[in-house]
């Protein structure tokens, strides 16, 4: 697999990346005990399973999935002592354009997944845990089989584990290639067999009625592996190297029109999207300039090159003014990326240049959601297939005067409408795409 | 697994929501590969031993090894027959049906034989920009495959068998666009010229 991970930047803070990037680290458990494996999960056993959440909620851990939900908060719905079993289930479909960070934890990195899982498992009281990863990437199931047969042999899965009276069984669990599975709801239908049609929430919150009715935690594989160095590290050191309520790093995954693609670690709002692209990435290729960028996977609202976003900030005598910030002054936080009127989601940033054609992008991904949308919801399943003929046919046959009206028209009927997110996935980049360049929407030959 | 095996009585019966009583008339389509031996006259040990130790991952639940069967079967044979599902469904006691529409969903399974080279070319937007068109255009080209063809209702296949090309959504490897999956393994930022070095390894 690719080494794109292997030379991290001066300017990234390697954490969850520190020993995948590695050129000699291999994924088997004693190279992992060797670099400081597993001595936060034996660690965790000495602590009260509270103390373990309260840390998770200290550190302002967000989920690295695509929702920035805060994975502390998440967790305390759970509640430890129900009469239920709970389970967790990490996400490790990665299926959002433009994403491709958890690829790296689940082929170079195994053993520290399954670390963050123990943690995790014993917080909640969780017994039995699954790793849900699409089918594509068909080493990481070999992989990731060899370290829980490794885990298992040392006893740190099974009956007992670590010796403190506490059982714990992971499994792998294959997709089979829809992206639909990413989104939690519809990854728990799959994995009790069935077609991985969302549940709708409410009731069917995870946390409360999750896999098998059961409450259960479904967290990103990059989340997962964030708690082991909450543990490392302290909650306070670790919410220190992010924003206030967006703690630690997160693997940023730039691909496109850059020098340099690649997934970069970062802290947390240290980096402008500016510095992004042109001192990490190397800039764009010779001769280009910046056109649009797709801060957070292809489901995020498309941004303008020149775009100026005005924004709620505190001067320096404490009052909130409105601050004007141009596009590439944007700080690549949760925060910052909503306020330009887009989100952060997986991380996926895919930079197009001046030679990009919008309408081509744009059909690009509408053909994606056609092909994903799992037909359960009419909006969804016939309009994505609607947007998705309309721009082919403004490529292929010209475009008329009110072709972007329609298709935006379109857009605006399947999001809000759907049981689950991806309605909203489906629209937004169609929506952002016209609103913010109409003049490539327009009438063509 | 005591923990787990504790359930709230209240629970839907999430076991069987199919009668297995009711295994019905299941017509499967025609396009099925009438005239080959049914796969399931052909089992053994080396599918039924992995079969039967999936199984034990679903302690809760053996539905759940549905897709782990599915996927067990299709490695084993190449593709799945009506008389895998069958097999499959009887095994997690479910009605066929309740296999069928997991195979004609998830894009990965296909009821047909293949190419003896399966070769997915990403389609998705980082790709696309990296000239992933160009390769699937030669890819079909050089096997003789009408790159028209809609690769979600069947494998396009070459006309001697050797290879399948189909297009695919992200495979989530961006940044070293364009992608492709060659049978089991990633090949990064794949040229014209790397397309005839493909062809020819695998010929």
């Amino acid at each position: 697999m690719s080494s794109l991970i292997e030379h991290p930047h001066p300017r990234e803070r390697r954490i969850v990346f520190e020993n995948a990037g590695k050129s000699d680290y291999t994924p088997d458990i004693e190279t992992y005990l060797a670099h400081g494996g597993y001595v936060e999960a034996k660690k965790a056993f000495t602590m009260a399973p509270e103390a373990i959440i309260s840390e998770v909620k200290a550190s302002n851990l967000r989920g690295r999935g695509g929702a920035a939900f805060p994975t502390g908060v998440k967790w305390g719905f759970i509640r430890r002592d129900d009469e239920k079993p709970h389970y967790l289930c990490v996400n490790g479909d990665e299926s959002e354009p433009g994403t491709f960070k958890d690829r790296y934890i689940l082929h170079r990195d195994p053993h520290q997944l399954l670390e963050g899982m123990i943690i995790t498992c014993y917080a909640l009281n969780i017994h039995l845990a699954y790793i849900y990863v699409r089918c594509e990437y068909t080493h990481a199931k070999v992989i990731m089989e060899k370290a829980i047969q490794e885990a298992r042999d040392q006893g740190f899965l099974g009956k007992n584990i670590f010796g403190a009276g506490f059982d714990l069984d992971i499994y792998f669990h294959e997709g089979a290639g829809a992206y639909i599975c990413g989104e939690e709801t519809s990854l728990l239908e799959s994995l009790e067999g069935k077609r991985p049609y969302p549940r709708i929430k409410p009731p069917y919150f995870p946390a409360v009625l999750g896999l098998y009715m059961s409450p259960t935690i479904v967290n990103n594989v990059e989340t997962i592996c964030h708690v082991k160095h909450i543990l490392r590290l302290g909650s306070a050191q670790y919410a220190a190297m992010g924003t206030p309520g967006d703690g630690g790093t997160r693997v940023l995954c730039v691909s496109g029109d850059v020098m340099k693609p690649g997934p970069y670690e970062l802290a947390v709002g240290s980096v402008t999207l500016g510095e992004l692209i042109f001192d990490i990435c190397g800039g764009l290729r010779p001769g280009r300039s910046l056109k649009a960028v797709i801060p957070g996977g292809s489901s995020s609202k498309v941004l303008r090159a020149n775009e100026i976003f005005k924004i709620k900030a505190k001067a320096d005598d404490g009052t909130v003014i409105d601050k004007e910030v141009p596009l590439l002054d944007m700080v690549m936080d949760a925060a910052s990326v909503a306020a330009a009127g887009s989100m952060i989601g997986s991380g996926g940033v895919i930079v197009m240049d001046d030679s990009r054609d919008m309408l081509w992008a744009l059909n690009n991904l509408n053909q994606f959601y056609a092909h994903e949308s799992c037909g359960q919801c009419t909006p969804c399943r016939e309009g994505v297939l609607w947007m998705s003929k309309l721009s082919t046919r403004m490529i292929n046959e010209g475009t008329h005067a009110s072709d972007a009206s329609m298709l935006h028209n379109i857009a605006d009927n399947i999001a809000g409408r759907t049981v689950c997110a991806f309605g909203e996935a489906a629209s937004w980049p169609t929506q952002s795409f016209i609103d913010k360049f109409p003049e490539e929407f327009g009438p063509r030959a | 697994m005591d923990q787990q095996a504790q359930r709230n009585t209240e629970e839907p019966n999430i076991e069987n929501p199919f009668s297995p009583g009711d295994q019905g008339n299941l017509l499967l389509e025609a396009h099925l590969e009438d005239s080959l031996p049914r796969q399931a006259e052909s089992l053994t040990a080396a599918l039924l031993d992995p079969i039967e130790e999936v199984i034990t991952h679903y302690p809760i639940s053996k539905r759940s090894a549905a897709l782990p069967l599915l996927h067990l079967w299709q490695n084993h044979f190449g593709f799945i027959d009506e008389s895998g599902i069958e097999w499959i469904a009887r095994r997690l006691d479910l009605n066929s049906i309740a296999i069928l529409e997991l195979v004609t969903f998830y894009p990965w399974f296909r009821q047909k034989v293949p190419g003896k080279t399966i070769i997915r070319v990403c389609r998705t937007l980082s790709c696309a920009m990296a000239g992933s068109y160009e390769v699937h255009e030669k890819f079909c080209k050089s096997t003789g495959i009408d790159s028209s063809l809609d690769g979600h209702h069947g494998m396009p296949t070459s006309p001697d068998k050797k290879f399948s090309v189909e297009f695919v959504e992200c495979l989530g490897s961006c940044g070293s666009a364009p992608v492709c999956l060659i049978n089991q393994d990633l090949a990064e930022r794949v040229s014209l010229e790397d397309v005839e070095v493909i062809i020819k390894k695998y010929s």
